[in-house]
């Protein structure tokens, strides 16, 4: 454990808060006590509109886990000089800018992938899940600790994009690691494979509602399986919003 | 005794959910005798793989639920949801599409919902439409029936078996050769490539009732029905409002174009409309509560259908007619609250 400190800042609004949290807590949280995708809900539309095959799965997670990271480190290191009453418009800017380099940089370098998830990069912006981590942790948080949980929330819904892209892929198409070639370049695009003639209605929009639901239903089992654990990881959390 | 709030008489004898679904089962009888007549032994089939699943879905959600698994398993709500889904497929129809149909309605739409008297969806249609969603293929395929214009190389029990079993044909025959396009199926293709519809007619040899088989189909479920509404087991209104909805939409589309919309008895003899009004919409759990409410909800129904079936892609709509009226019910309750003696409208 760290050993906890002060933080300083002259930000009146942000003044009352938060001792650092401890990196492994953050980094827990982020990916299961206070999941983005199946604890707080945020980022629904991408979450099913995308995850179709687990190959958009993936990398609509790593744009956004990419857009995460860098918002929440920008975000804490101007958390001393931002006007809090101008601190939303403020995270609204860093974050367009950041969504749109990452989607410029796509647009260069994996243009197959880019050109399937299209609509979906810009839209990163809309997600819920980064402006909340900004407003509710980096903005109030050391550099350190605000990188750890722009990561760990980035690849908690990543995680939960690939489960459902996964399952999506193979029950709803019948196939596997279609498409990977659009993330790992021409050597996967013999990775695909088939298992049946597939069950549409869960590349359907129905579907993803249907298979959330399911993906929800089970993270509940599993958490009341071992209460204790969840509790002890939901208590060490300092933030909450 | 049970007293209820309206005219004299007021004690009636209750019935258990068990002697109704019964009674209900016992309707159907007639109209799967004549289904096999003419359809062959499919629909048995469909029956017991549809009844096995259901069966066995309720029971492991009972006991995941940690309901008592006797009483509910035994009030033969799951039976009949089967029988609806057995119905609603064609027969010959893979195992593994029927067991999925049976399976959704059990785990989902019912269970998933708090099971019996809480399920918004109805739960034999719910399960339908999954797998009309996920297999079009499979449910295209209606075998032709008995004195059909082409022969159908008529398979026998066994092989029938085979065909649900496997999902492909013994070898000598082919799926063209035994299946055939329902009239609606036929109809809305040859309307969509331009056809003019009295001459498809004729070409199909269509009554302006519809093609013999499925007239003799629908005219045993009506006679169920009917029975079922004289045993006062389901209220006129719902058959009433469907068959209304129906009518009127198909009597708009032949006074606006005669050469383009089916006539009014073809509608209501072919496909599942009469079904659909007598025993899929007429489900108490997921149908509007009060009377007015009931006519409402019904008449959404019959409009929905002849909509999907004119202007949809599908050749017929009770399902998805039902499924969406389903949604609306609370919104119609909440509207048609039968107003109390004394207070003021």
């Amino acid at each position: 454990m760290h050993t906890e400190r002060p933080v300083d800042t002259d930000n009146d609004a942000l003044a009352a808060v938060v001792n650092p949290a401890s990196l492994t807590g953050v980094f827990k949280e982020g990916i299961w006590s206070n999941n983005a995708g199946f604890v707080q809900l945020l980022g629904l539309c991408p979450m099913l509109a995308v995850t179709t095959t687990l190959a958009y799965g993936i990398g609509l997670g790593f744009a956004t886990t990419l857009v995460l990271v860098l918002s929440n480190g920008l975000v804490s290191v101007t958390r001393n000089i931002t006007a809090s009453y101008l601190r939303i418009p403020t995270y609204v800017l860093l974050i367009a800018s950041l969504v749109t380099l990452i989607d410029i940089l796509l647009h260069a370098y994996l243009f197959e992938l880019h050109r399937v998830l299209g609509l979906f990069i810009p839209l990163i912006v809309t997600n819920c899940a980064i402006i909340a981590r900004a407003e509710a942790f980096a903005s109030r948080q050391p550099v350190a600790q605000a990188l750890v949980d722009g990561l760990a929330h980035g690849l908690g819904f990543t995680l939960v994009l690939m489960i459902l892209g996964f399952f999506r892929e193979l029950m709803g198409a019948g196939t596997l690691f279609a498409g990977m070639d659009s993330l790992f370049g021409p050597i996967a695009s013999t990775w695909t494979v088939s298992v049946h003639s597939g069950f549409l209605l869960l590349i359907l929009p129905p579907g993803a509602f249907l298979a959330l639901g399911m993906l929800l239903a089970a993270r509940n089992a599993l958490s009341a399986r071992k209460p204790r654990r969840s509790e002890a990881s939901v208590s060490a959390s300092p933030t909450t919003n | 005794m049970k007293f209820i709030q309206s005219s004299a008489p007021h004690i009636r004898k209750p019935r258990s959910v068990r002697a109704i679904m019964f009674e209900v089962c016992l309707a159907l009888i007639p109209a799967a005798l004549i289904h096999v007549y003419f359809l062959g032994p499919g629909l048995v089939l469909n029956v017991c793989v549809a009844v096995s699943v259901a069966l066995a879905c309720e029971y492991l959600m009972l006991r995941l639920r940690g309901q008592s698994i006797a009483p509910f398993i035994g009030d033969g709500s799951a039976v009949l949801a089967a029988l609806l889904i057995a119905f609603a497929l064609p027969p010959l129809t893979p195992w593994w599409v029927t067991a999925t149909a049976a399976a959704f309605a059990m785990i989902v739409a019912k269970h998933l919902y708090g099971g019996l008297g809480f399920n918004t969806f109805n739960p034999a249609m719910a399960g339908y439409a999954v797998v009309l969603v996920s297999f079009p293929a499979e449910l295209a395929l209606w075998t032709a029936p008995v004195g059909a214009q082409i022969d159908p190389g008529s398979l026998s029990l066994l092989q029938s078996i085979q065909v649900t079993l496997t999902g492909s044909l013994p070898e000598a025959y082919t799926w063209d050769q035994i299946t055939q396009a329902t009239p609606l199926d036929s109809v809305q293709i040859g309307l969509s490539q331009g056809a003019m519809l009295s001459e498809l007619f004729y070409d199909q040899g269509l009554t302006t009732y519809g093609a013999q088989p499925w007239i003799a189909i629908n005219l045993a479920i009506l006679a169920g029905g009917v029975w079922l509404l004289g045993r006062k087991l389901i209220s006129w209104h719902i058959p009433a409002g469907v068959l209304f909805g129906v009518a009127i939409s198909a009597l708009a589309g032949r006074i606006l174009d005669s050469d383009a919309y089916s006539p009014l008895f073809f509608h209501i003899f072919s496909g599942s409309v009469i079904m659909g009004a007598f025993f899929i919409a007429s489900d108490p759990v997921s149908a509007a509560t009060s009377r007015r409410g009931k006519l409402i909800y019904a008449l959404g129904i019959g409009i929905l259908i002849y909509s999907i079936r004119a202007w949809g892609s599908y050749p017929d709509g009770v399902a998805f007619a039902v499924l969406f009226m389903n949604m609306l019910v609370p919104l119609i309750d909440h509207f048609t609250i039968p107003r109390a003696y004394g207070h003021a409208r």
